[in-house]
């Protein structure tokens, strides 16, 4: 078996532990939850098999080394980390409804990776300016600070689901239309990435469908959601508010760090590579972003009024300075003298 | 009077610049305009911006700085802007917690303890004395300043506390920052980045800035020995090494292979390789003799193909298609077209089967000229004495006296950051109270920062202890 055969079935293993974890939930069946936590557990064993079979197979191929050097091979380390995070935050939190919403993530980077026509799983061999530790340095502690961004993000949104509940419940303060409004840029995003990035559709035909997937989605919450007794049991399994707004304090700290030592270990490899540790390109440039805006988010909670949904608004827009830092500065206009190559990079 | 005036602006300043709310404004404000960076290219030839926006569109940019806006003086100060918040928020706050942190006394009351939310308790069998010593022994692993102190009605609290000086991570972080900006101005200001192309075989001591076409004259001269290039099976290329040598008065002082990734630094310069270009083949000199043997293309015309055939002057040739044949005749070192001079060529006899034989003139400098007679071959001559492929290495040549700084503050920040996040100043206080039979214990637990762990701990000091209390404990 192939790497990138194991790797293509076990991002259907994350997609059904999605599908399990949003079942557990709704329907509050355990055998579904049960189904979901086994289903990570192989879905992270399948990952990471995956990742080790294709380290062989480069060096099988005759030019070894680490699968961290190609978008593909980055986003098959992306869901292994949320994965990762995600087991953690479930054991140690004693709460499986997180994965509804944070396995979804682990489940479209695999899906982007193994489906994208714009993807290449091919082994290659590596060009000279990515001969570095310090780039294996850059990309895994990159890594681990975007999954913790990840379920930092899925935590907020949680918290605003909750917050909306709550408020029709009459038991948490005023209805805010800013979080409905953030949800459905939530939704329409998921859906572009979905039929834009991943399916290769036209951005036109994508937007629509990710519109009408919004829409869908939407009357069903809301149809659902009439139902007080609907409602109570959606929410009752959610962890306390105090306790989401506090995790995603916590997941985003220890995703700081690990953003900080990324862009430490891609300045150092930058320096070592072309005698510069930084030249403001936009790859640099929005991982810099990216950074004031969770250091934004750790002083606003200084502040007093800055808890609980205004550091969900700013969790929210740090995860999407991620995904444009991680996708869309290939977007962007200009080519730098690395542009190119930083597309295979990161 | 006055002096009231200007002390109460200084205050006014003071909390101006020691806000978060500041630091919040700042921080997003960075956030926000380094974007624009991102969506107009930097840096790059002002044709290509008007072009690409307009002679106008260009004017505005450039006036507002837009074309290099990481270097524009509004950038400049959002930077200064936050390095004297950081500055002056940390010193302010710094000036209240440091007797607290650097007390000899730790504030040890209970009734502090018993506000805090953060508690354990249970009972033990054992007597008052053995409790204490259990609790003693227990705190001790791991944590420090132990003191036990009686409380009225025949209480005793033991106190204990670790981390204290975790508190000061976050000022370790701020310094970070500081460092950074500090470190990147250094460079700015006593460092250089420019680059050369250097032939093989060749050296030189100036190099070309990045901002700007002037120039700057290295302390020592670099020679580029030997540049070469090797790909993988599939054309991808592999490395790209130069062997570089550094000379001053003409003696070599340095020697080294270098690859991306590998550079040579000396004397504070750094040399990278960069880039990489091939030299346009050296052209046959002026009044030079005829090359001993010639190289003939064939390019037929019917088929598209193009042959390679080898001869020297005098010889007759076989074209290939049947094309019939081609008599090299004459050289001729300056020869002229319609009294254009074309330089040296040869003079052939084409014969096609059947045709009356055509005299052509091959100049060696124009390989098309052929082409334009538009006939049935088009032949271009060229010297068979190949002479070898000749590279340049480009190299960035740099000197960033702030690199040290830079790297400092790198260590700094990730040290401060683990501390900062992941440690916390956790006081305890462990009240024992004698009851008919046996003991009531209280852990309480305070904490600057992550409640949650605290409680935890404090859990777990519960555990140890009614663990420990069954046995008899050693003092
Ligand atoms: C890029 C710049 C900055 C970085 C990277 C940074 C980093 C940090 C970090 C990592 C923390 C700890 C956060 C936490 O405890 O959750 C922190 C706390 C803090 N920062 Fe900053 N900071 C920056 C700028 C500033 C500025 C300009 C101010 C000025 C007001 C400031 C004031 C504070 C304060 C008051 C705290 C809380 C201290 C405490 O908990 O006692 N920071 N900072």
């Amino acid at each position: 078996m192939t790497s990138s055969l194991l790797l293509s079935v076990t991002t259907f293993i994350y997609g059904l532990a999605a599908v399990f974890y949003i079942a557990g939930w709704v329907f509050r069946r355990p055998v579904a939850a049960r189904l979901g936590t086994w289903s990570v557990w192989v879905a992270v064993a399948g990952n990471f098999a995956g990742f080790v079979l294709r380290w062989v197979e480069s060096y099988q191929m005759g030019f070894g080394h680490a699968p961290l050097s190609n978008l593909y091979e980055s986003l098959v380390f992306f869901a292994w980390t949320i994965g990762v995070s995600h087991l953690v935050i479930q054991y140690r939190y004693r709460n499986g409804v997180i994965g509804a919403f944070t396995l979804p993530l682990a489940f479209l980077a695999m899906a982007y990776a193994s489906l994208s026509p714009h993807v290449s799983d091919r082994i290659q061999p590596l060009i000279p300016a990515l001969k570095s530790n310090w780039l294996i340095a850059h990309v895994i502690t990159c890594f681990i600070g975007y999954a913790a961004f990840a379920v930092g993000f899925g935590l907020s949104i949680m918290y605003l689901l909750d917050k909306i509940a709550a408020s029709t419940d009459g038991r948490g303060g005023e209805r805010r239309i800013g979080d409905v409004v953030v949800l459905q840029f939530f939704l329409v995003g998921l859906g572009l990435i979905l039929f834009k990035f991943i399916l290769g559709w036209s951005f036109g035909a994508g937007l629509g469908a990710a519109v009408l997937l919004a829409a869908v989605v939407d009357l069903g919450a809301w149809s659902l959601g009439r139902q007080r007794r609907v409602r109570d049991e959606l929410f009752s399994r959610f962890p306390e508010p105090s306790l989401m707004d506090l995790l995603t304090h916590q997941t985003v700290m220890f995703g700081f760090v690990f953003l900080s030592a990324g862009i430490i270990t891609g300045s150092i490899w930058a320096n070592s590579a072309w005698g510069r540790y930084w030249g403001w390109d936009p790859k640099e440039t929005w991982s810099l972003i990216t950074w004031f805006v969770y250091a934004t988010l750790l002083h606003a909670r200084l502040m007093r009024g800055w808890q609980g949904r205004r550091i969900a608004y700013l969790s929210i827009l740090g995860f999407v300075a991620v995904l444009f830092t991680y996708f869309g500065v290939n977007l962007l206009p200009g080519l730098h003298s690395y542009g190119a190559m930083g597309e295979q990079l990161h | 009077m006055v002096g009231g005036v200007s002390l109460a602006i200084l205050d006014q300043l003071t909390k101006f610049f020691a806000s978060v709310r500041l630091t919040v404004v700042v921080l997003l404000s960075l956030a926000v305009t380094s974007i624009i960076g991102t969506v107009i290219p930097q840096n790059e030839a002002p044709a290509d911006y008007v072009r690409a926006f307009g002679p106008r569109g260009y004017r505005l940019l450039d006036a507002l700085d837009l074309v290099d806006m990481y270097h524009a003086w509004w950038f400049q100060l959002l930077l200064l802007l936050l390095v004297i918040n950081i500055v002056v928020c940390s010193v302010e706050r710094l000036r209240t917690a440091w007797p607290i942190i650097f007390t000899r006394e730790p504030r040890y009351r209970l009734d502090r303890f018993q506000k805090s939310a953060i508690q354990a308790e249970f009972k033990s069998d054992a007597n008052p004395d053995a409790v204490r010593q259990t609790a003693q022994a227990v705190l001790a692993r791991g944590f420090k300043r132990l003191l036990v102190r009686p409380v009225e009605g025949g209480v005793e609290a033991v106190y204990a506390e670790r981390w204290r000086l975790s508190r000061l991570g976050v000022y370790i972080v701020h310094l970070s920052v500081v460092l950074l900006v500090a470190g990147g101005m250094i460079g700015g200001l006593l460092g250089f980045e420019g680059y050369v192309n250097i032939p093989e075989g060749e050296a030189t001591d100036r190099v070309i800035l990045r901002d700007g076409s002037a120039e700057r004259q290295l302390p020592f001269a670099i020679r580029c020995n030997d540049f070469s290039l090797s790909v993988y099976p599939n054309g991808a290329p592999k490395e790209y090494r130069s062997s570089i040598s550094l000379l001053r008065d003409g003696q070599v002082i340095r020697e080294k292979e270098i690859i991306v990734n590998d550079p040579l630094r000396h004397e504070g310069i750094n040399i990278f390789q960069s880039s990489y270009g091939k030299l346009p083949p050296p052209m046959p000199a002026e009044g030079a003799g005829p090359p001993e043997r010639l190289t003939v293309h064939v390019m037929s015309s019917q088929s598209g193909r193009t042959y390679h055939q080898e001869g020297a002057i005098g010889d007759q040739l076989d074209l290939p298609e049947e094309l019939g044949t081609l008599r090299l005749d004459a050289y001729r070192p300056d020869s002229e077209f319609m009294g254009q001079p074309l330089g040296p060529a040869v003079e052939a006899t084409l014969t096609h089967p059947g045709q009356a034989p055509i005299k052509l003139t091959l100049p060696l400098r124009f390989p098309a000229f052929d082409k334009m007679r538009r006939g049935a071959v088009a032949i271009a001559v060229a010297s068979a004495i190949q002479m070898p492929e000749r590279y340049y290495t480009g190299l960035q040549v740099t000197r960033d006296p702030g690199v040290g700084v830079v790297y400092v503050a790198f260590a700094v920040m990730i040290i401060g950051c683990l501390v900062a996040f992941f440690m916390s100043h956790q006081q305890v206080c462990v009240a024992i109270r004698p009851r008919r039979s046996g003991t009531a214990v209280v852990i309480y637990g305070v904490t600057n920062r992550n409640k949650m762990a605290m409680q935890r701990r404090v859990e777990l000091l519960a555990r140890r202890m009614t663990a420990a209390g069954g046995r008899p404990t050693r003092a």
